[in-house]
């Protein structure tokens, strides 16, 4: 496997980085790095973390070029030298709260409630913009639990950009990937299939049921997709040789939420990499956070709409006191 | 005949994790209705929930006993976000009863 850290990667270039890695030979990772500067996504982070605990699983071997960019300290404080056998030296702490949730490892359903408890005042947000973080993490991190068969389990890291008031998000695994996933259930055969079926409200892996199984509705994928589009920021969706991007939607275009992915400004990118598992980003842009309440209503108005087109008029209301 | 059951205790502020809300289904919420009570889940103290948890919780019950059992089933002390997550997957489980 090799990994170059360039100049810059986020989401909206981020298909460059992605075309540059290699893959192949799970047990030997070689990572170089932009000699001067680096500008990185989360996401990038937690590929390159996932990719050394998987060659240290399988006792295979990291070699990094010594890394001269002055981007060390942020890579030391975010996990990825150690995970990379890198001598980190002694560099001065920054000071971590409001700025980012380093690179965390996370097994399980405990884990994950420990570290969304701990992650939300590392970032400093008020509850209004906390809300969408959480459910974000809560729920990408609950689909690795539920689809992957993750063997390293999910990766994830955050980081909080002052410069344009953002968080950006990356969540990552090395299981089953969503083509083995979503074939579980449904007759597909292709990436770009299989991720346009996941992003699509009520389609899962674990059942062709109408209204999903038990325990998922398929429905997870959707709401992040959708948080991001209505704040009209990037989301990634990267598994097998396929990504999808959601693009950004300019102010001057109205936000609209649509249940096919294929309806929203997006791009898909094939013929990529193999990627074993599945690769999420997002960001979330906190000025123009709309309320997450009224998120959910236009949520909800997708699924009524498809509820009328399916001609049923009586709804059954939930009943509060 | 009612029986009330507190999620906050169960959850926490953030209710998210699936794996609590099918214990309460199973352990509390089906054996109650069975028992022909109606059903109070309590979301006092609970800030903000996910579309997953609120499915774990409910969306089984509506399907084995369809969407009539709504008429048994209250939700206490929810606020906005959580109400319209419940509303959600409400919505969707029409499709399937």
């Amino acid at each position: 496997m090799k990994l170059h850290f360039p100049n810059s990667a986020f989401l909206g270039n981020i298909d460059s980085f992605l075309r540059s890695i290699e893959t192949q030979d799970d047990q030997t990772l070689e990572v170089t790095f932009n000699k001067h500067w680096m500008s990185l996504h989360p996401v990038v982070l937690c590929m390159a973390y996932s990719l050394a605990i998987q060659a240290k699983q399988q006792h295979g071997k990291i070699h990094s070029e010594p890394l001269e960019a002055v981007s060390k300290h942020y890579l030391e404080r975010m996990g990825l030298l150690q995970a990379l056998s890198m001598e980190t030296g002694h560099i001065q702490a920054h000071e971590s709260s409001g700025r980012f949730i380093p690179l965390t490892q996370i097994y399980d359903s405990d884990q994950l409630g420990n570290f969304i408890t701990e992650m939300i005042p590392l970032l400093h947000t008020p509850p209004n913009q906390a809300d969408p973080i959480k459910y974000v993490v809560s729920e990408l991190v609950r689909n690795v639990f539920e689809h992957a068969d993750s063997p390293i389990g999910g990766i994830v890291c955050a980081q909080f950009f002052k410069k344009s008031n953002r968080v950006s998000i990356g969540v990552v695994d090395r299981g089953n990937g969503i083509l083995k996933s979503i074939q579980r259930s449904h007759l597909v055969d292709t990436d770009t299939e299989a991720i346009r079926l996941a992003l699509t409200p009520g389609v899962t892996g674990l059942t062709s049921n109408v209204g999903g199984a038990e325990l998922n509705a398929g429905a997870g994928l959707f709401f992040i997709k959708s948080i991001a589009k209505i704040n009209r920021d990037f989301f990634l969706l990267y598994s097998g040789s396929t990504m999808y991007k959601l693009l950004k939607t300019p102010q001057t275009k109205p936000a609209k939420l649509f249940s096919s992915p294929l309806d929203d400004k997006h791009s898909f990118v094939e013929q990529l990499p193999y990627w074993k598992g599945t690769v999420v980003g997002i960001d979330l842009s906190l000025e123009r956070t709309q309320s997450f309440d009224s998120l959910l209503d236009l949520i909800r108005g997708v699924y009524r709409l498809d509820i009328k087109e399916k001609g049923k008029e009586k709804f059954k209301q939930a009943r509060f006191i | 005949m009612k029986h009330a059951i507190k999620v906050f205790p169960r959850t926490g502020k953030f209710a998210e994790n699936k794996d609590a809300a099918r214990e309460i289904r199973l352990n509390d919420i089906l054996p109650a209705l069975e028992e022909g009570k109606e059903v109070i889940l309590d979301f006092q103290g609970v800030d903000s929930t996910t579309q997953s948890f609120i499915h774990a919780l409910i969306s089984d019950v509506i399907r084995n006993k369809g969407i009539q059992i709504l008429d048994h089933i209250f939700f206490k002390n929810c606020n906005t976000v959580v109400q319209k997550i419940i509303k959600i997957v409400v919505d969707y489980m029409q499709d399937v009863t």
